[in-house]
C-alpha cells in the first residue's frame, strides 16, 4: 500500500451547469516521497449508443454497436515528471464546462441504449517499476434552466374499459370508471410529476393502481432509426380497494439519473411517456 | 500476686451532679450559631471583586457565616453565574415583546401533558393478541450486496444498488408459516437487532431493506386481530430507523465548529450532509410499493429539518393524502396514527393536517362496512364487534393528537362531525378517550343520550359506558346532573348479561359514585355487583377489577366507621375467596386505615371489622410465608393494635390484648408488640394513680404484668425475651410488684445460657456477644435499685448473675468477659454508697433496706475481690506476643475504672492502677495521645477537694515516648 490518489470535487452533489467551471483537488497520499513520470488529468465526456436486439436482432445488436461519440474531451498536465514529497498532497483544478463547435453538452443520462456520461479521469505516470495510478471519479452535467417559464399543461383523462388498449376480450372486463388529471404533462425534471385520479366506480374491488413511467429511446444507425420503450419506474399510488369518488393523489419523483428532459438530436433521442396501469 | 481488697471510692452524686452540668448560657440574638440559618450578607458581591483577596480573608472579614462551598471559589461559582444570567433571560422574556416568541417556542415541543406513544405500547401489546398462526414474508439476505467494489464509479454504485433493491421485491424471498404469536414477536426483535447490526456495519442499503420489508407487512391483514399490536412491533423498528437516519445525518454536520444546535436552519446543514439527505429521500420516492414508500418516508420526515424550513409543513399533508390510496381502512387508519404519531414529534405545531387526516378518515368511513371488508371478515371468522374494536388504539391516538391543547370549538366541531356520522360508537368512544375529560364530564348528559341512540349491533355498549364513565372519574359533571347521570348509566350497566362486561364498567363507575355520593350510593353500588357477581362464581374471573373497586373505595372514604356501617361491604370483602387476592385486599385496607386513622379508636364496628381483617392476613401465615411478607402483615397489625384505645377504660383494653394475643400467636412481631402496648398500660395506670396504687388498681397491674410473665415465653427469638424480660420487670418495679419483678429477672438470669453464639439479624449470622454485653449493661444499671428478696441471701441476683457469666462459654478470642466483670465492679461500687443514685418512688432500695450495715459491705468486698482476681487473671493469659494490643487495651480500660470508682488513697489499690498504667505502656501499644489525655485529667481532678490524693498519683505515672 504506497501510494493513493483520489478526486474530490469541490460540489457535494457533484452536478454542474453547462459553461460553469468544474473544480476540485487531487489528492495524493503516500507514506514515502513517490517518484513519478507526470500527473495528468483528463476531462472526458461521451454518448454511448447501443442497439436494442429487439429492433435489429442480435448479431447487429452486438457487432453494429454504434461508435460512442465523443462530447467533450480536454487533458491537462498537473504535475511535471519529478517527485512528489510524503505525506498527503493536494493538488486543486479547473476545468471550463464549454461546448466545442457543435458538439453539444448533453445531460447525464444513463439509459438502457443510451448513455451519456461524463468523467474525470487521473493518471499517474509512473517509471517501469512501479504500476501507473488511474482514478476515475464521474460527474453529472445538468443542462440549465430554461429561460422563460414552462407554461403548466393540465390534462384531464379518464379510462373505462372502452379505452384501454391491446385488450383482447373487452367483453369479459369488468365495468369500471376513472378520472383524473395530471397538473401538467410537460414537467419541470427537478420537480414531481403531480395528479389526482378518483376511481367513480368499479364493479370488481380494486387491487392496486400503479404509475408506470416510461423511457423511448430512439438511435439511428446504419439501417434506420430503433425506437425502444422501456420502463424506468413503477410507483404504486393505490393498493387495495380504494374509497370511491375519493381523490388519490398522482405524485412521482422523477429519478434523475435515469431521466433527462426530452432530447433530439441527429443521431438519438429520448422521450418520456407515462402510462397508468390497473388490475 | 494476693488478691486485692477494694476499697470503693465514696461519692456524692448530688455535688458531682452540681459541678459537672454545663452552665446555661443565653444565647443572644445575633451570635454565632452552627444551627442558625445562613444569613447572605449584602457584601458577598463585592467580595466577589476584591480578585486578589484570598478566600480565607474574606471569610474572616465577615462576621456572619459564609458557606464554605462558595467561600472555596475565588470568585463567582459558575453555577450561580449560569443561573444568575439565566435570570437576567427568563425575566427579559417576561416582558410582553418576547412573551409571543415563548409560546410559540412552547408549540413547538410537546408538553408532558401529552400522553406519549410509549405508554399506549404495552397496553396495545397485551390487549390485541391472537392465538392463530401467522406468517411473515421475508427476502433472506442475499449475498449480492457485498460483492461491490469500492473503486466502481459513482453509477455502477447506484446500479447495483437499485438492483438490490429490485431483488428484494423480485425474488430471493421466503415466507414463514406457522409462526405463533411469540415466535413472530421474536422474528420481529430479530430484525430490529440486523437492522441495527447492519446499520453498525455501514450497510445502509441492507438497513432500507429491512425496513421495507417490515413496512411492508403492514399491508397483510391475515390475522386480523393480531394487526394493532403488529402495528406496535414496526414502528418500533421504523422510529429505531429514522432514528438512525437523522442522527447518521445529523453526525454529518459536525465540522470544527462543533454540533449544531437543536433549532438549527438548513442553511448551517453543510452539502454533503444534505446531499446524503437527498438521496435518503430519492429513494425512497422510488420504492414501487405504496405502503412501505409511506411508511419509510414518515420514518425520516424528520430530515426534511436538514432540507428546507418548509419541508415538514409541505411533506406532512402530500403524506396525509397519500394515505388515500390505501384501500384497507384498518391499514389506512393506522398509518394516518403512524403520520400523526410521527407529526406529533417534529412539529407539533402543524395541526392542520392532523384535522385533515381525521376529516379523510371520516370520509373513508362507509369502507368499514363495505363488501371487501366483510367478505375478508367473514374469512377469518372476526365478528363486526371486535373488529370495530381494533380501531380503537388508532382513532383514540389520532384525536387525541387533535385534542391535545386544541380550542373547545374545535373539539365541539369535532362532535358534530361525529354525530352526522349517525352517532357511530366507534368514533363516539374515540372521542371520549381522546378529549379532555373536563370537556366530557361537562356534556355527560348528552353522551348518555348519544350512547343510547347507538345502535345495538356493531361497536359494543360497554365500552362506551366504560369510557365515559373514566371521565367521570376525572372531572366533574355539572352539579346538577350527577345524580341523574349516575342513575342512567347504572340502570345500563346493570342490565349488562356478561359478567366481564359488568364489572369492567361497574370497577369504572364506583369511582365515579365514591367521588360524589355518599355511603349510601356506594352501598346500593356494591350490593349490586355482589348480585351479579355471586351467580356461578363469577367473581373468580373478576379478582383485578374487585380489586380495584375496593381500592377506589378506600380512597375516598377515609372515615372507618362510616365505611364499615355500609353493610354490603364486608359481604363484598366475602368474595375474596382465593386466599392470596384476600390476603391482598386486606394490607390495601389496614394500609389505608394506618396512613387515614388520625386518632385512636374504640369504635366497635371498626374494631369487629378490622380484627376481622387482621386476622385474615394472619391466618394466611403458614410455614411457607416469606419472613418479608410476615414482617409486612405484622407491621400492619401492630398499626391497628397501637391505634386501639378505650380511653379510661384499662379493663377493656387489657381483654383487647387479651384477644388479640389469642388471634395472633403466629406473628411474633405482634406479641412483642402486646407484650409493650400491656406495659404500657400498667405505666398508664401508674400515672393516672400517681403512683399510689388502690386494692383494684394493683390487682390490675399484677394482671398485666401476669399477661406479659406468661406471653414471653411463646417467642422464639432469645433476645426479644431478654429484653421484655427486663422491659417487664422495670415495669413491675415501678409498680411495686417486687415478688413479680424479681421472677422477671430470674427468668432473665435463668435465660443468658441459652444464648447461642451466632444470631440471624437481617439474613445475615452475627456473633451476639455485642448485644448480650450491651443487654448486661442494662440489666446491671436495673440490679443496682432492685431490693434484695428477704429469704435469699445477699445480693442474690447479683451472684446468680456472676455465675451465669462464669458460666457461659465465651468466644476465645474476646474481652467481653472481663469488660462485664468491669462493669460488674462499677456496679458494687455504686451499691456500696450510703445513697444510690437514682431510685424508683415507693420501692426502698438495698440502701435503705441495709442503710450501709458493714456485714452487707463485707460480703460486696468479697465479690469485688474475686472479680478483681478474675481480671487479673485474664490479663495475664494475654501475655502472648499476637494478645498484646488487647492487654494494653483492657489494662487502660481496668485502669480507667479504678480512676473512676476506687479509693486510690489506699495503697494497694495505688499501687495496682501504677502497675496498670505500666503494663498498657509496655509493650508500646498504648495509644500516647490518649495516655497524654488521661494525665491531663488526673492532674485535673487532683485540683478537686479532697483529690489531693491524685497529685501524688499522678508523678508515679510515667508517659512513655515513643521512640
Amino acid at each position: 500500500m504506497g501510494t493513493a490518489l483520489d478526486i474530490k470535487i469541490k460540489r457535494a452533489n457533484k452536478v454542474y451547469l453547462c459553461g460553469e467551471v468544474l473544480s476540485g483537488v487531487v489528492v495524493i497520499t503516500s507514506k514515502d516521497a513517490v517518484q513519478h513520470q507526470g500527473v495528468s488529468l483528463t476531462m472526458e465526456g461521451s454518448v454511448n449508443l447501443q442497439l436494442s436486439a429487439k429492433s435489429v436482432g442480435v448479431f447487429e445488436a452486438f457487432y453494429n454497436s454504434v461508435k460512442p461519440i465523443q462530447v467533450i474531451n480536454s487533458t491537462i498536465e498537473m504535475v511535471k515528471p519529478g517527485k512528489l514529497p510524503s505525506g498527503k498532497t493536494e493538488i486543486p483544478f479547473e476545468f471550463p464546462l464549454h461546448m466545442k463547435g457543435n458538439k453539444v453538452l448533453y445531460e447525464t443520462y444513463h439509459g438502457v441504449f443510451v448513455n451519456i456520461q461524463y468523467t474525470l479521469r487521473c493518471d499517474m505516470r509512473r517509471s517501469l517499476l512501479a504500476k501507473d495510478l488511474t482514478k476515475t471519479c464521474e460527474f453529472i452535467v445538468h443542462s440549465p434552466p430554461q429561460k422563460g417559464k414552462l407554461m403548466p399543461s393540465p390534462v384531464d383523462f379518464t379510462i373505462t374499459p372502452e379505452t384501454l388498449q391491446n385488450v383482447k376480450e373487452r367483453a369479459s372486463l369488468p365495468k369500471f370508471f376513472i378520472k383524473g388529471h395530471l397538473n401538467s404533462t410537460n414537467c419541470i425534471i427537478t420537480q414531481p410529476l403531480t395528479g389526482e385520479l378518483v376511481v367513480e366506480n368499479a364493479e370488481a374491488a380494486v387491487k392496486s393502481i400503479e404509475l408506470q413511467l416510461v423511457r423511448v429511446e430512439t438511435c439511428g444507425c446504419a439501417e434506420g432509426y430503433a425506437r425502444d420503450a422501456t420502463e424506468i419506474q413503477n410507483i404504486q399510488i393505490a393498493e387495495g380497494d380504494v374509497c370511491r369518488s375519493l381523490s388519490i393523489p398522482i405524485y412521482m419523483v422523477f429519478p434523475r439519473l435515469f431521466t433527462c428532459p426530452t432530447l433530439e438530436t441527429t443521431n438519438f433521442k429520448v422521450e418520456l411517456l407515462l402510462t397508468d396501469c390497473h388490475m | 500476686m494476693a488478691a486485692f481488697p477494694w476499697h470503693p471510692r465514696s461519692r456524692n452524686y448530688t455535688s458531682e451532679f452540681e459541678s459537672c452540668r454545663l452552665e446555661a448560657v443565653l444565647v443572644e440574638f445575633g451570635d454565632y450559631h452552627p444551627l442558625k440559618p445562613i444569613t447572605i450578607t449584602e457584601s458577598k458581591t463585592k467580595k466577589m471583586v476584591r480578585k486578589g483577596s484570598t478566600s480565607s480573608t474574606s471569610s474572616s472579614s465577615s462576621s456572619s457565616m459564609i458557606d464554605p462551598l462558595s467561600s472555596v471559589l475565588d470568585g463567582t461559582d459558575p453555577l450561580s453565574l449560569f443561573a444568575a444570567t439565566a435570570d437576567s433571560v427568563t425575566t427579559a422574556a417576561n416582558t410582553d415583546s418576547t412573551r409571543k416568541k415563548r409560546d410559540k417556542d412552547d408549540s413547538l415541543v410537546v408538553g408532558s401533558d401529552f400522553e406519549p406513544w410509549s405508554s399506549k405500547r404495552g397496553e396495545i401489546l397485551a390487549r390485541y393478541t391472537t392465538t392463530e398462526k401467522l406468517s411473515i414474508n421475508l427476502y433472506m439476505s442475499s449475498e449480492k450486496g457485498k460483492a461491490t467494489t469500492p473503486g466502481s464509479a459513482v453509477s455502477e454504485k447506484v446500479r447495483t444498488r437499485l438492483e438490490e433493491l429490485d431483488d428484494l421485491e423480485e425474488g430471493s424471498q421466503k415466507e414463514l408459516l406457522n409462526l405463533t404469536q411469540q415466535d413472530y414477536m421474536h422474528r420481529i426483535e430479530d430484525l430490529n437487532q440486523s437492522l441495527k447490526d447492519a446499520w453498525a456495519s455501514d450497510q445502509k442499503v441492507k438497513a432500507l431493506k429491512i425496513v421495507i420489508q417490515c413496512s411492508k407487512l403492514l399491508s397483510d391483514t391475515t390475522v386480523i386481530q393480531f394487526y394493532p399490536s403488529k402495528f406496535v412491533l414496526i414502528t418500533d423498528i421504523l422510529d429505531t430507523f429514522g432514528k438512525l437516519v437523522y442522527e447518521r445525518i445529523l453526525s454529518m454536520c459536525l465540522d470544527n465548529r462543533g454540533s449544531l444546535p437543536d433549532n438549527f436552519t438548513p442553511e448551517s446543514v453543510n452539502d454533503t450532509a444534505k446531499e446524503t439527505c437527498l438521496n435518503w429521500f430519492f429513494k425512497i420516492a422510488s420504492i414501487r410499493e405504496l405502503i412501505p414508500r409511506f411508511y419509510v418516508e414518515a420514518a425520516i420526515l424528520k430530515c426534511n429539518k436538514f432540507l428546507s424550513k418548509m419541508g415538514i409543513s409541505e411533506c406532512l399533508p402530500r403524506l396525509t393524502t397519500m394515505i388515500r390510496g390505501i384501500g384497507d381502512p384498518l391499514v389506512a387508519v393506522y398509518a394516518r396514527a403512524y403520520l400523526c404519531r410521527v407529526g406529533m414529534e417534529v412539529a407539533p405545531h402543524l395541526k392542520e393536517s392532523l384535522n385533515k387526516n381525521f376529516f379523510d378518515f371520516l370520509l373513508t368511513f362507509k369502507q368499514m362496512h363495505g363488501d371487501t371488508v366483510q367478505n375478508q371478515l367473514v374469512v377469518q371468522c372476526v365478528e363486526i364487534p371486535l373488529y370495530l374494536t381494533l380501531y380503537s388504539p388508532a382513532i383514540d391516538w389520532i384525536l387525541q393528537c387533535i385534542a391535545y391543547r386544541a380550542p373547545e370549538i374545535l373539539l365541539t366541531e369535532m362532535m358534530e362531525r361525529c354525530k352526522k356520522l349517525g352517532n357511530n360508537a366507534l368514533l363516539l368512544n374515540s372521542v371520549m378517550s381522546a378529549f379532555r375529560a373536563e370537556f366530557i364530564a361537562a356534556r355527560s348528559m348528552d353522551f348518555i343520550g348519544m350512547i343510547k341512540e347507538c345502535d345495538e349491533s356493531g361497536f359494543p355498549k360497554h365500552l362506551l359506558f366504560r369510557s365515559l364513565g373514566l371521565n367521570l372519574a376525572m372531572a366533574d359533571p355539572p352539579e346538577c346532573d350527577r345524580l341523574q347521570i349516575l342513575n342512567e348509566a347504572w340502570k345500563v350497566i346493570t342490565k349488562l348479561k356478561n359478567p366481564q362486561d359488568y364489572i369492567n364498567c361497574a370497577d369504572v363507575w364506583v369511582e365515579y359514585t365514591c367521588r360524589h355520593f355518599t355511603k349510601r350510593e356506594v352501598n346500593t353500588v356494591l350490593a349490586d355487583v355482589i348480585k351479579h357477581m355471586t351467580p356461578d362464581r363469577a367473581f373468580e374471573d373478576a379478582y383485578p377489577q374487585l380489586q380495584s373497586i375496593i381500592q377506589k373505595i378506600i380512597t375516598y372514604f377515609h372515615d372507618f366507621s362510616v365505611l364499615f356501617s355500609a353493610e354490603k361491604f364486608l359481604p363484598f370483602l366475602d368474595m375474596f375467596q382465593k386466599e392470596s387476592v384476600r390476603v391482598e385486599v386486606c394490607k390495601c385496607i389496614m394500609e389505608a386505615f394506618i396512613k387515614h386513622q388520625q386518632d385512636a379508636t374504640k369504635d366497635p364496628v371498626i374494631l369487629n371489622a378490622l380484627l376481622h381483617v387482621c386476622k385474615t392476613m394472619h391466618d394466611s401465615v403458614n410455614a411457607l410465608t416469606l419472613e418479608d411478607e410476615k414482617r409486612m402483615l405484622a407491621s400492619l397489625i401492630n398499626g391497628f393494635i397501637k391505634m386501639v384505645s378505650f380511653g379510661r377504660d384499662f379493663e377493656q383494653q387489657l381483654s383487647f390484648y387479651v384477644e388479640a394475643r389469642s388471634m395472633f400467636c403466629n406473628l411474633e412481631p405482634v406479641l412483642v408488640q402486646l407484650v409493650h402496648s400491656v406495659n404500657q398500660l400498667a405505666m398508664e395506670t401508674r400515672k393516672v394513680m400517681k403512683g399510689n396504687h388502690s386494692r383494684k388498681t394493683a390487682a390490675f397491674v399484677r394482671a398485666c404484668v401476669a399477661f406479659c410473665f406468661i406471653t414471653i415465653p411463646s417467642l422464639t427469638s432469645i433476645f426479644a425475651r431478654l429484653n421484655l424480660y427486663l422491659n417487664s420487670g422495670q415495669v413491675a418495679l415501678a409498680n411495686q410488684c417486687l415478688s413479680q419483678a424479681d421472677a422477671f429477672f430470674k427468668a432473665a438470669v435463668s435465660l443468658v445460657p441459652e444464648v447461642p453464639k451466632m444470631i440471624n439479624i437481617d439474613g445475615k449470622m452475627r456473633p451476639s456477644e455485642p448485644f448480650l454485653l450491651e443487654f448486661f449493661c442494662n440489666f446491671f444499671s436495673t440490679l443496682l435499685i432492685v431490693p434484695d428478696h428477704p429469704e435469699q441471701g445477699v445480693l442474690f441476683l447479683v451472684r446468680g448473675l456472676l455465675n451465669v457469666i462464669q458460666d457461659y462459654t465465651w468466644e476465645d478470642n474476646s474481652d467481653d468477659k472481663v469488660r462485664i466483670y468491669t462493669n460488674v465492679l462499677h456496679l458494687l461500687s455504686a451499691m456500696t454508697q450510703e445513697t444510690y443514685i437514682y431510685h424508683i418512688d415507693k420501692v426502698d432500695s438495698n440502701d435503705t433496706l441495709y442503710g450501709g450495715d458493714s456485714k452487707f459491705l463485707t460480703e460486696i468486698n468479697k465479690l469485688c475481690e474475686a472479680v478483681i482476681a478474675q481480671i487479673l487473671d485474664h490479663l495475664k493469659t494475654l501475655g502472648q506476643e499476637e494478645t498484646l494490643k488487647r492487654q494494653s487495651q483492657l489494662a487502660l480500660y481496668f485502669f480507667n475504672s479504678i480512676l473512676a470508682h476506687g479509693d486510690l488513697r489506699n495503697n494497694r489499690l495505688n499501687q495496682l492502677s501504677v502497675n496498670l498504667w505500666n503494663l498498657a505502656q509496655k509493650h508500646g501499644f498504648a495509644d500516647t495521645k490518649t495516655m497524654v489525655k488521661t494525665l491531663e485529667y488526673i492532674k485535673r481532678q487532683s485540683k478537686q477537694p479532697k483529690m489531693s490524693h491524685f497529685t501524688e498519683l499522678a508523678l508515679r505515672l510515667p508517659l512513655q515516648s515513643r521512640t
